[in-house]
């Protein structure tokens, strides 16, 4: 096993936005219990003064090893407050260089949480659009 | 903080005596036993003396005891050894060797690279609690087997292996002949059961010094006598013209003061180490929701209690242990590196999505009840939190 940084294991005991959310208005699920790796990402939406729709809220939940959790931490860390349009700009480079680097082993887990993140955005994106056609 | 260390399985401290009785032979005897001068039938008579404390040990006889780097490379040799005798003399009937599938990485990758190089080999099945059954190996020699490889007792989970049994039907089927030949990796087994090489019926046995309080980087082979074999590393006709290299003197004499040693406390270690291992086993079991031990609740080594904690991920309790001064290990995927969870516990048909949560705690000379009873306060809330920060999920439903 390679070592986490410091930053990782930071994250790891304290995971930030970690949790449940109440009537979120996305929630995803990425990856599988098979794999080992399993994340919920839950969002809450508002627009902003220049009426931008942004992350106003995001937690997630995660069943895996201490890299899957540390990065599901940094990665909500850096969208939150985020436009959706920045948020899914959000790529593995700038989350490993958050965390001072990840072992190579464990870059799968970086890209699992950008997943969920982009997936969540877009499933609120396309419920928006549903919400708009159904008036 | 506390610190306990339980990963006795993956290697254990030096013992002070082994230590003492080592370290003559740096600067004080340091000749090469390989030569006729008085300096070097000094370090010669420390690896004969050794070998024989090995010997009696295994109930074999000294020129039987092969020492190499690591039981990886007595492994190693064990297999690749056998399999190349064979070839130098039956050029026409190809081998077939018959394999564990809960071997240590050292024998399964030695067999998948026999495989590679046009090798048959059989992967023997076990039942969901690790155990071989000794009729199916049986079922499975054929006339060109010229292998048999079992572990003694596994060291991810502690189950024992019928080895005695094996050893009888194999030493049916060979009759008068040689082949075929029985080999056990003995590395966690070897200073807590009864290794009688002729009860057991083995033709050769690995063992590695670090696990029984000796130091890292010796190890021993015992070939039984007239067993064809053909060296890996070649080079100068040491160890009986099977393994090349000068003999490392201080390694070998401290291996075998750690093997003496564990013999002399042996019945009494192992009542304490069951003991130990059983109430744990029983706390766990009954203070933690939703957890499996694995392994074989009775045939088991006495020093390992294996589990697995559904709905956590190993490496995520191993790392929050550490951080409360308790050292184990896991078979998740996440620990070894792979994206797959531990081979034995695939092998043992745990699901897995359940192996992923798997952790090994394994004991030795210096742990005691407190320990033990430290590691049952703080588990149930590590446990917990790492529940709690998981989405709800059906596992193993």
């Amino acid at each position: 096993m390679s070592l986490y940084s410091q930053k990782v294991l930071r994250h790891f005991r304290h995971p930030q936005n970690m949790g449940e959310m109440k009537n979120p208005d996305s929630k995803v699920q990425v990856g599988n219990p098979v794999c080992g790796d399993v994340m919920q990402m839950y969002l809450k939406i508002d627009k902003n003064k220049n009426g931008k729709e942004y992350i106003k809220d995001i937690k997630f939940q995660t069943l895996g090893c201490a890299a899957a959790i540390a990065v599901s931490s940094i990665s909500t860390e850096l969208v939150k407050g985020e436009t959706l349009v920045e948020a899914e700009k959000l790529n593995s480079q700038k989350v490993i260089k958050s965390l001072e680097g990840l072992p190579k082993p464990k870059i799968h887990c970086s890209l699992l949480a950008i997943k969920a993140i982009k997936k969540a955005i877009l499933n609120y994106k396309s419920r928006t659009i549903e919400k708009a056609k159904a008036k | 903080m506390k610190k306990i260390y339980l990963d006795y399985a993956a290697t254990s401290p030096v013992d002070s005596l082994v230590l003492k009785t080592m370290s003559p032979y740096g600067s004080q005897f340091y000749g090469n036993p390989n030569s006729l001068h008085s300096w070097g039938q000094k370090a010669r008579e420390a690896v004969e003396k050794s070998r024989q404390i090995i010997a009696k040990y295994l109930n074999c006889l000294s020129e039987e005891i092969i020492f190499t780097s690591c039981a990886t490379e007595a492994n190693n040799l064990a297999l690749k050894g056998v399999v190349k005798a064979w070839k130098e003399k039956n050029l026409k009937l190809s081998p077939h060797i018959i394999v564990s599938p809960i071997e240590h990485h050292c024998v399964l990758d030695t067999a998948k690279r026999l495989a590679k190089e046009g090798v048959e080999v059989s992967w023997l099945k076990v039942d969901k609690t690790g155990l071989v059954d000794p009729k199916q190996v049986e079922k499975l020699i054929k006339k060109n087997t010229i292998l048999v490889s079992v572990m003694d007792g596994n060291n991810e989970v502690g189950t024992i292996e019928p080895i005695k049994e094996i050893g009888k039907i194999i030493k049916n089927k060979k009759g008068k002949g040689i082949y075929p030949l029985f080999h056990t990796d003995a590395v966690q087994a070897i200073q807590y059961l009864s290794l009688d090489t002729k009860k057991l019926k083995v033709d050769l046995l690995s063992a590695s010094a670090h696990k029984f309080y000796g130091p890292k980087g010796i190890g021993f082979l015992y070939l039984k006598k007239g067993t064809p074999i053909v060296k890996e590393i070649e080079g100068g006709s040491q160890e009986n013209n099977l393994r090349a290299g000068t003999e490392n003197v201080s390694f070998i004499v401290g291996m075998a003061k750690a093997l003496d040693l564990v013999r002399k406390n042996k019945d009494k270690e192992v009542k304490r180490l069951e003991f130990l291992r059983d109430y744990f086993i029983k706390k766990i079991l009954k203070n933690i929701p939703q957890t499996q031990l694995t392994g074989h609740p009775k045939a088991r080594l006495p020093h390992i209690a294996s589990f697995v904690f559904l709905g956590a991920e190993g490496e995520a309790i191993l790392l929050y242990l550490n951080d409360k001064g308790i050292g184990v290990s896991s078979g998740s995927a996440c620990t070894s590196g792979s994206l797959k969870p531990s081979h034995v516990l695939l092998a043992m048909r745990i699901k897995p999505e359940i192996a992923h949560g798997s952790i090994r705690f394994s004991f030795g000379k210096k742990t005691t009840r407190f320990d033990l009873d430290y590691v049952l306060k703080v588990l149930p809330g590590i446990i917990k939190k790492i529940r709690k920060m998981a989405p709800k999920l059906k596992i193993g439903k």
